[in-house]
């Protein structure tokens, strides 16, 4: 088979390894495709870059796709999700005169229960509390305002949250420009190793199965090049599987350590793949469980539900219909096409396309596409719920 | 007769802030900042209220900016990303050239264009001059690894200089690499044995 070359973004982090891995273990070279990987400083550069056609397809914040489509920030073309790349991967960290009056107040820091934590916070936060998030639209930014919303810290009167890039996290919270921030790995990690913070709380325990990356394309372009996307979902599928096997994290740390992808320790990279934290303050060290999911129950599978919150979520904060932002939003998440390129793979895809976000209190069986698929926990730490019928 | 466009340049570097601000003033009269610490950076660049805000397309802090483009608050102006559908091949351009432009709502083509026509012209310029000068620098560093395989060849052989080079030149030939990548693996192989 000839093979294509395909130009594709992604920010480095931890979660950009189901694109590094799919080309270095060779599951793209298996469809027939070489994946030219670009490194991009920022989400808004490489936003652009999809959106004037310099890569065909990019790692992304799930709530971009989103929030482009319905209108919000920077102009840009219509995007496309045509996969999640990973489900959680963010850590809640507070700055170290924050993280220490809290133990004092005999917080236990298990990084686990979001209520608890949620509240010791929101009883000796200075006003406004200050919370740093990698951009305006990410999972990171949805969950603070989610978690501390409902634990009814309102903002802005109360609460500010403030586009701080990863790489200048540490700076902000040493500098005092924050109070707290959430963030993906290594970031976190290196705000506690060199700005003296402390972790407070793991991204998965305000929603235990957040859609955290995506796979996004220009809209139009999977249509327009069918066999193409679905050589590119597929060997990104594979990668995913691949990932979450526990015997491949060690080689999947160090491919991404290299000089070319993140450039950092594979110790680094390896722990957040392990779900093992040091917390900082001298609180000792805490295993979260799995802290990022690039597969397993069907991780890769984009709901229009997820898309469906999104949507809802922003369109409450900026004063837009939340029905038909919903409905905009449900529409870029492509079930569709991550469908059909999987039709003849040993892939066991979910039945139905859109579900009730957060209704789902423990792990169970639903209806697959061929036998049953196992489906994770997904639930909201105030049990709320979205059901997409009833907007 | 409108008041001067305000333009804020975001940029670290002094010497490259400076090749912007020279062109600039080339092309029109602007009032002209310079904020080179990313640390508050919205906050900064609110209390200079500018129409135009230029960042390097490299720089990470650019994400900042885009928080800018929903403020909406009493005292900050709204700012649109120029970088739209509104005119295709100057956002292009633009971006190909790693340069992002934030503009306020409303101002007119007219008076925005000559800006970045300006800027983006520099910012080509600039990034022709790195690329330069990393090349020569990567030349540079070539040079030596192949004066030291040489130097290996010389005493493992006994042979004269260029009779080292034209061995290296010929096993590169014959294995369809460079001269300067047979020699690096000369000069790591040494290293490994002692």
């Amino acid at each position: 088979m000839r093979t294509t070359p395909i130009p594709v973004g992604y920010v480095p982090l931890v979660d950009a390894a189901p694109l590094i891995v799919a080309q270095e273990m060779g599951f793209a070279a298996a469809e027939g495709l070489r994946l030219d990987l670009v490194q991009a400083p920022s989400w808004s550069r490489l936003r652009d870059a999809l959106s004037v056609g310099q890569v065909d397809a990019a790692h992304m914040l799930a709530p971009i796709p989103v929030a482009t489509a319905l209108g919000l920030g920077g102009g840009a073309t219509g995007f496309e999700v045509v996969s999640v790349l990973s489900v959680n991967g963010t850590m809640i960290g507070l700055a170290a005169p924050l993280a220490a009056a809290m133990r004092d107040a005999g917080h236990g820091f298990d990084l686990l229960d979001a209520a608890a934590a949620g509240r010791a916070l929101i009883a000796l936060a200075p006003t406004p509390l200050r919370i740093g998030v990698p951009f305006p639209f990410s999972m990171h930014a949805e969950l603070v305002y989610h978690w501390l919303s409902m634990l009814g810290l309102p903002s802005p009167q109360s609460l500010i949250v403030r586009t701080v890039p990863p790489p200048l996290m540490v700076d902000a919270i040493t500098a005092g420009e924050i109070d707290a921030f959430c963030v993906g790995e290594p970031w976190a990690s290196q705000a506690v190793a060199h700005g003296g913070a402390a972790l407070l709380l793991a991204g998965k325990s305000i929603w235990s199965w957040a859609p955290e990356k995506v796979l996004a394309t220009r809209a139009g372009w999977a249509n327009a090049e069918p066999e193409l996307s679905a050589r590119l979902i597929r060997a990104v599928w594979r990668a995913g599987r691949w990932l979450d096997q526990p015997d491949s994290r060690s080689l999947a740390a160090e491919l991404l350590a290299r000089p070319e992808y993140l450039a950092v320790g594979a110790e680094v990279i390896e722990h957040a793949y392990c779900g093992q934290f040091d917390v900082g303050a001298g609180l000792g060290l805490r295993d979260v469980g799995a802290f990022v999911t690039f597969h397993d129950g069907a991780a890769q599978f984009p709901w229009r539900s997820q898309a469906g919150w999104i949507g809802s979520q922003l369109a409450a904060r900026t004063g837009l219909d939340r029905a038909s932002a919903a409905r905009s939003a449900e529409a870029t998440f492509r079930s569709d096409i991550h469908r059909a390129a999987l039709a003849r793979t040993s892939a066991v895809l979910p039945a139905a396309s859109s579900r009730v976000e957060g209704a789902f209190t423990r792990d169970s069986q639903v209806p697959g596409s061929h036998g049953v698929l196992h489906s994770p926990r997904n639930v909201f730490f105030d049990g709320s719920k979205f059901d997409p019928s009833a907007s | 007769m409108p008041s001067r466009l305000s333009i804020v340049i975001v940029e670290a570097d002094p010497d490259r802030a400076k090749l912007i601000v020279d062109a600039l003033r080339d092309a029109g009269e602007y009032d002209i900042h310079i904020i080179a610490e990313r640390a508050a950076l919205q906050r900064q660049i609110q209390l200079h209220s500018p129409d135009v805000v230029l960042v390097n397309e490299a720089d990470p802090s650019r994400d900042m900016l885009e928080e800018l483009a929903l403020a909406s608050g009493p005292l900050e102006r709204p700012v649109a990303l120029f970088v739209d559908r509104t005119d295709e091949a100057l956002s292009t351009a633009a971006i190909e050239a790693g340069l992002s432009a934030y503009v306020v709502d409303g101002l007119t083509r007219a008076r925005i264009k000559p800006v970045l026509d300006a800027a983006i012209a520099r910012f080509q310029m600039v990034n022709r001059m790195r690329t330069e000068l990393a090349e020569t620098k990567k030349a540079l560093e070539e040079r030596k690894v192949i004066d030291r395989a040489k130097g290996l060849v010389m005493r493992a052989r006994g042979i004269d200089e260029e009779a080292a080079y034209a061995l290296l030149r010929r096993t590169a030939m014959e294995q369809n690499k460079r001269i300067a990548d047979v020699a690096q693996a000369l000069v790591t192989s040494a290293r490994l044995l002692g």
